[in-house]
C-alpha cells in the first residue's frame, strides 16, 4: 500500500502541486551544496512524515539513478566536483518531491485539480476534460511502458545480445501496440465517443 | 426495439484479407461461447459486438441499435472484457478505474459508494488505493471485469480473458463470467471453460462452421483442429 493515512496524505492536492511548483523554482535559487543538502533533507524528512518506506522512497528516483550519474560525470569535468554535486542533487531532489506528492496524492484528486487549474484554457480551445485523461493516461502508462521496456531486455539477455537497434524497436512496437489497445479500451468503455 | 444481438450478412475485410464473411446471427441465449484457431476472426467476431470493428458490409444490431450509427449507445448496453487486462486498465488505481466507468455526472459520493460496493463483491474492496500495476494477473482481470460491471451492461463480450491467467484464476474469473446476470458472449481457447456455456459458435477462416450446443460444437471444434 503506498497511501497511507498521515497529514500529507490529507493536504488538498492543490496545496501540494503549489507547493511543489514553488519547491522547484526554489530549488533553483539554490547553488551551495549545503543548500541543496538541506533540501534534500527536508524532502526525506517528508517520506519520513508521510511514512513512506526507504524501499519506496528510492523506486522514485531510481529510474533517473543513471542519468544522474552521467550527468554528475559530465559535469564534474565541465563545472567542478562540488559544482557538479550541486546540480546532480537538484534533480534528485526535484524527482524525489514529485514522487512525494504523487505518492500522497490520489491521481484523481491531482488530475480534478489540474482540470480546475486549466479551466480558464477553455477560452483559447483547450478541453480540461481530456488534458486530465491524457495526464492520467500518462501516469498509468509509465509502469505499463517500464513493463515493456523489463520484458525486450529480458529477452535480450535470455539471448546473451545487448544493442540498442534490438532495445529500441520493440519497445517503440511495443509502445505504439500499447497505444492502439488504450484506443480501443477507451472506445470500449464508450470514452472515445 | 427487437432484443438481443443480431448479425445480417456480416462481412469484414481487414487491409486485403477478409476477416468475416457472411455470418448470419442471433444471439439471444444467456451464455454463448465463441472458440477457433488463432486468425479465425473470433475476436474480430466480438469486437463487432460493441462496436469497436464495424463490418465492411452486412449490420450488426444490438437490441435494435445499429452498431455504426448508434456507437456509444451500444457500448452501454454492451461491456467488453480484452485478453490483456493491462491493456483494458486506464487509471493508475484501483478504485480510480473503476471509478472511471461511471459518468462524471453522477454525483461523487454515488460514484463513491458504487465503487466501492463493486469492489467488495469481487474482493478487490482491501485494494482500493492501491497502484492497477502492482496487483497479480487475476486480481487485474478481476478489476478489468469490476471495471465493466459496474455500468451495468446488458451484455459482457469478454475476449479470452483467461488466457493469460494462470488455472485457479482461470476457475475464478471463469465462473463469475459464467454467474453472471448478464447476456455472456465468451471467446476462449479453454474448451472447458465454453463447455459451461448454453451455445457455442466455432469459426474457422471467417465463416462460421458450427453453431450448436456445447457438447456437438465442441466436437466438431476438436475434430477441426485434429
Amino acid at each position: 500500500m503506498t497511501r497511507g493515512p498521515s497529514a500529507l496524505h490529507r493536504l488538498p492536492a492543490g496545496a501540494k502541486l503549489a507547493a511543489l511548483a514553488a519547491g522547484s523554482l526554489g530549488l533553483i535559487l539554490v547553488d551551495s551544496l549545503p543548500g541543496v543538502l538541506a533540501a534534500l533533507g527536508l524532502v526525506a524528512a517528508g517520506y519520513a512524515a508521510a511514512r513512506i518506506s526507504p524501499r519506496l522512497a528510492w523506486e522514485q528516483v531510481r529510474p533517473v539513478a543513471l542519468l544522474v550519474a552521467i550527468l554528475f560525470g559530465a559535469q564534474i569535468w565541465m563545472i567542478g566536483l562540488e559544482p557538479a554535486a550541486v546540480v546532480a542533487l537538484r534533480v534528485v531532489v526535484l524527482v524525489a518531491l514529485a514522487g512525494l506528492v504523487t505518492l500522497t496524492t490520489r491521481a484523481g484528486d491531482l488530475l480534478a485539480t489540474i482540470e480546475r487549474a486549466a479551466h480558464p484554457l477553455r477560452g483559447v480551445g483547450v478541453d480540461p476534460a481530456r488534458m486530465a485523461l491524457v495526464l492520467s493516461l500518462a501516469i498509468r502508462g509509465i509502469p505499463v511502458l517500464a513493463d515493456v521496456s523489463r520484458r525486450v531486455q529480458d529477452a535480450q539477455r535470455a539471448r546473451g545480445r545487448r544493442d540498442v537497434r534490438a532495445y529500441a524497436v520493440p519497445v517503440v512496437v511495443g509502445a505504439l501496440r500499447r497505444a492502439d489497445a488504450v484506443s480501443e479500451a477507451l472506445a470500449a468503455r464508450g470514452r472515445a465517443d | 426495439m427487437s432484443s438481443g444481438i443480431v448479425l445480417d450478412d456480416v462481412h469484414v475485410r481487414l487491409g486485403d484479407r477478409d476477416v468475416l464473411r457472411g455470418v448470419d446471427l442471433r444471439l439471444t441465449e444467456h451464455r454463448i461461447g465463441i472458440v477457433g484457431a488463432n486468425g479465425s476472426g473470433k475476436s474480430t467476431l466480438a469486437r463487432l459486438l460493441n462496436g469497436l470493428v464495424l463490418p465492411t458490409r452486412g449490420r450488426v444490431s444490438v437490441d435494435g441499435l445499429d452498431t455504426a450509427r448508434s456507437g456509444p449507445a451500444v457500448r452501454r448496453r454492451v461491456g467488453f472484457v480484452f485478453t490483456d487486462p493491462d491493456a483494458q486498465i486506464l487509471m493508475p488505481t484501483v478504485a480510480e478505474d473503476v471509478e472511471y466507468s461511471l459518468p462524471r455526472t453522477l454525483p461523487r459520493a454515488e460514484r463513491a459508494r458504487r465503487v466501492a460496493e463493486a469492489l467488495t463483491t469481487v474482493g478487490l474492496a482491501e485494494h482500493a488505493e492501491h497502484p492497477a500495476h502492482l496487483l497479480s494477473g487475476g486480481q487485474k482481470q478481476l478489476l478489468a471485469l469490476t471495471s465493466v460491471l459496474v455500468t451495468e451492461p446488458r451484455v459482457v463480450v469478454a475476449d479470452e480473458p483467461t488466457t493469460l491467467l494462470d488455472l485457479r484464476n482461470t476457475r475464478e474469473i471463469a465462473a463469475r463470467l459464467l454467474a453472471l446476470p448478464q447476456q455472456l458472449v465468451l471467446v476462449s481457447h479453454d474448451l472447458d471453460v465454453v463447455a459451461g456455456t448454453d451455445r457455442v459458435l466455432v469459426v474457422d477462416e471467417g465463416r462460421l462452421v458450427a453453431d450448436d450446443e456445447p457438447g456437438p460444437a465442441l466436437d466438431h471444434y476438436r475434430r477441426l483442429m485434429s
